[in-house]
């Protein structure tokens, strides 16, 4: 079993001072911890942003890939190896953006992962332009007369793709975000948990201070996570009051249980049986 | 009589910007990757300032963005775009549709290695991966170049002769993050001198009209093509960079008039009477002539031949230009892998294969992923070719210059 300290690395962090990076890294390692998950358990898989450096910070089996491809690389990998625990990091850009085609898809195909996304309303490494969540009229390098186009939200999104495993966290709340971690990551089937993480560097207006005003908990407001419209409805405030915690969890089959080949055990350890492959290749001689 | 022009500082990728800036496009699909980002945040800043007119759309991916460019430019629309890297990687699919349908979009590749493992910094494995897709290249040594070009590239990209895209390529960092002095035309001058984008005309559904969407004359774009004439249609595009060979000089013989500076397709330096000569692409050649000029003042017999327009291949010129040389050094800044040498060398070494007496050519690949390539290291490529001369035989002709071995 992990501990903190094994579960990081050598590696000169590059992050700004202040960023909400640190905070969810931190959460990542005390949720494996809780989890009491050997380092080799876990395998990390980051795109392109400034949250890609997360798998150069965790020491677990790390895979950082092209920009917006965290979701097929991690599905597949689940479907290898399914002793695995499988976390997609991506930032909002590579999620929702360059990313966007496969969400919906891993959504509704439901592998056993967990898709956590450094949601900071900005394109942080590129230096501030408009990212898809960034919200209308926000002012950013690439609009200067403020964002006009309508941004994404990433819980009504997943909600309509039917995510099994819908949450948000803040990173301004650490104890209810290493929860959250962790019930997604008990999670059977495909979770979102959706990070509000301030970028001190470039976004001047979702900051700790915005969110710490705002932010509440469904899980104290009576909210029930088994309820589809309710979690719509949650899904929805975001101006005066914005929720945080699981809007929606049902456990439906993942991709796994309905595909007879993945059943018992790991693929990687299934041996080929050369037998019934070449019976199978004289049938077509 | 050229134009009365301003002494500017500006880095590569704001001279992109400012050139593009002047010609004023109809739509710029915008995109951020480094080191090409600082181009499509100077061309918001012109839109938010008010001093343009152009269409800026920031797309969700480079897919998007030169998808974006091919529409625009189907519906008979300027269309300008810029990228590097995986951004052109990711893009290439649509790079092959830009050219097939003929529409000349401008595009800005701000060179950068292309990943894994994930690299920011300059070479050339981007646009000479693009190099079969049908995409006119032109390769700039400095920030002058990049602006120069940038302004040429629509008149070369729209002649109706030519009908085809154009990378104006220029090395990430070296030249899109450095200052230096770029001497720019007045607007004026510059939207004189691109003026109306010209259309051909052609058979539509409901007859003649011109190339390009237009409701009341109906046009299909992209429709498929397939045995009975997609070959045919290769055919007008390998005409279509022959006609560049000539189209480009054109326009650069034009564009001297107003600014004093004259381009070629390839530019030779001290070859005269040269024994041993370096030929490449890009911002070394500004390290390879410092070298040759301290070469020469030794006594030794160096020159260079930068090639700046890659594509079309100025395969004539080349022959011209080391013909008569007797030991030729080819830079590669990127790789083919598993080929027998880097692109420029093949393609050198296929264009002088003919040739009765042909030079002895080596080739060094340099700077991958960014690694500098000093004046020491050019030294060290031209004393490798002066003992190729001397002994007039060449052992394994690839050489990796500047890696640990």
């Amino acid at each position: 079993m992990a501990s903190i300290r094994e579960l990081g690395t050598d590696q000169k962090n590059y992050w700004c001072p202040g960023c909400g990076n640190f905070g969810l890294l931190n959460g990542v390692k005390r949720a494996i911890v809780r989890l009491g998950l050997r380092r080799d358990q876990v395998t990390a898989v980051t795109g392109i942003g400034c949250h890609g450096k997360t798998t150069n910070y965790l020491a677990v089996n790390g895979f950082h890939v092209i920009h917006g491809r965290v979701l097929p690389v991690a599905t597949a990998i689940k479907l290898a190896n399914k002793e695995q625990t499988v976390i997609g990091f991506a930032g909002d850009g590579d999620a929702f953006g360059i990313g966007m085609g496969h969400f919906p898809h891993a959504a509704r195909r439901n592998p056993n992962i967990t898709l956590v996304v450094h949601n900071n309303l900005i394109y942080g490494l590129t230096t501030g332009q408009t990212s898809p969540t960034t919200k209308l009229g926000h002012v950013t390098k690439t609009s200067p007369r403020g964002a006009f186009e309508e941004a994404i939200n990433p819980i009504s999104t997943a909600l309509a793709s039917n995510a099994g495993f819908v949450a948000r966290g803040y990173v301004g709340e650490m104890d209810h975000l290493v929860d959250l971690m962790e019930e997604a990551l008990r999670f059977r089937g495909f979770a979102l948990v959706d990070i509000l993480q301030p970028c001190v560097a470039w976004n001047r207006i979702n900051t700790y201070d915005f969110y710490n005003k705002r932010v509440y908990k469904l899980g104290e407001s009576g909210h029930d996570p088994t309820d589809l419209t309710a979690a719509y409805e949650r899904a929805e405030e975001w101006s005066e009051r914005i929720p945080i915690g699981v809007f929606y969890k049902v456990e439906r089959p993942t991709y796994g249980d309905n595909f007879p080949v993945l059943a018992g055990e790991p693929m990687v350890r299934k041996k080929l049986d050369s037998g019934k492959v070449a019976k199978l290749i004289s049938e077509f001689a | 009589m050229s134009e009365k022009q301003t002494l500017m500082g500006m880095n590569g990728d704001e001279s992109v910007a400012y050139a593009t800036k002047q010609v004023n496009p109809d739509v710029v699909a915008a995109y951020p990757i480094t080191p090409q980002t600082i181009i499509v945040e100077k061309l918001s800043e012109y839109v938010a300032d008010g001093e343009v007119d152009y269409e800026y759309v920031a797309v969700e991916s480079e897919h998007s963005a030169l998808s974006n460019c091919v529409g625009a430019s189907a519906a008979g629309a300027r269309a300008f775009t810029a990228t590097a890297a995986n951004g052109l990687a990711l893009m290439w699919e649509i790079t092959f549709i830009a050219s097939g349908l003929r529409l000349p979009i401008v595009m800005a590749i701000v060179n950068r290695s292309l990943g894994g493992p994930i690299n920011i910094h300059n070479d050339h494995s981007d646009s000479m991966g693009a190099r079969d897709s049908g995409w006119i290249q032109i390769h700039c040594e400095n920030s002058q170049e990049v602006y120069d070009a940038s302004i040429t590239a629509w008149r070369m990209a729209e002649h109706p002769d030519v009908l085809l895209p154009i990378m104006v390529c220029l090395d990430g960092f070296t030249l899109s993050h450095t200052m230096e002095n770029v001497l720019t035309l007045p607007d004026k001058v510059v939207s004189d001198f691109v003026g109306e984008r010209e259309f051909i005309t052609v058979k539509g559904h409901m007859g003649e009209t011109e190339l390009r969407l237009n409701p009341d004359v109906p046009l299909t774009f992209g429709p498929v093509d397939l045995q009975d004439y997609y070959f045919e249609h290769k055919l007008h595009q390998i005409d279509a960079m022959k006609q560049a060979l000539k189209v480009i000089p054109e326009v650069d013989a034009e564009y001297a008039k107003i600014s004093g500076r004259s381009y070629d397709l390839l530019h030779p330096y001290r070859m005269e009477d040269a024994e041993v000569a370096v030929l490449g692409l890009g911002s070394t050649m500004g390290t390879v002539k410092y070298t040759v000029d301290q070469l020469r003042d030794e006594g030794v017999k160096a020159g260079l031949v930068k090639m700046r327009v890659f594509r079309p291949f100025p395969s004539s010129d080349l022959v011209d230009a080391l013909k008569d040389i007797p030991a030729v050094g080819v830079l590669d800044k990127s790789l083919s892998l598993g080929a027998p040498g880097g692109p420029l060398f093949e393609e050198t070494m296929a264009t002088l294969y003919h040739l009765p007496k042909k030079p002895l050519i080596a080739n060094y690949i340099h700077g991958l992923g960014g690694r500098d390539t000093g004046p020491q290291l050019i030294r060290g490529v031209f004393e490798s070719l002066l003992e190729i001369k001397d002994k007039g035989e060449i052992g394994d002709p690839m050489n990796y210059v500047g890696a640990r071995p």
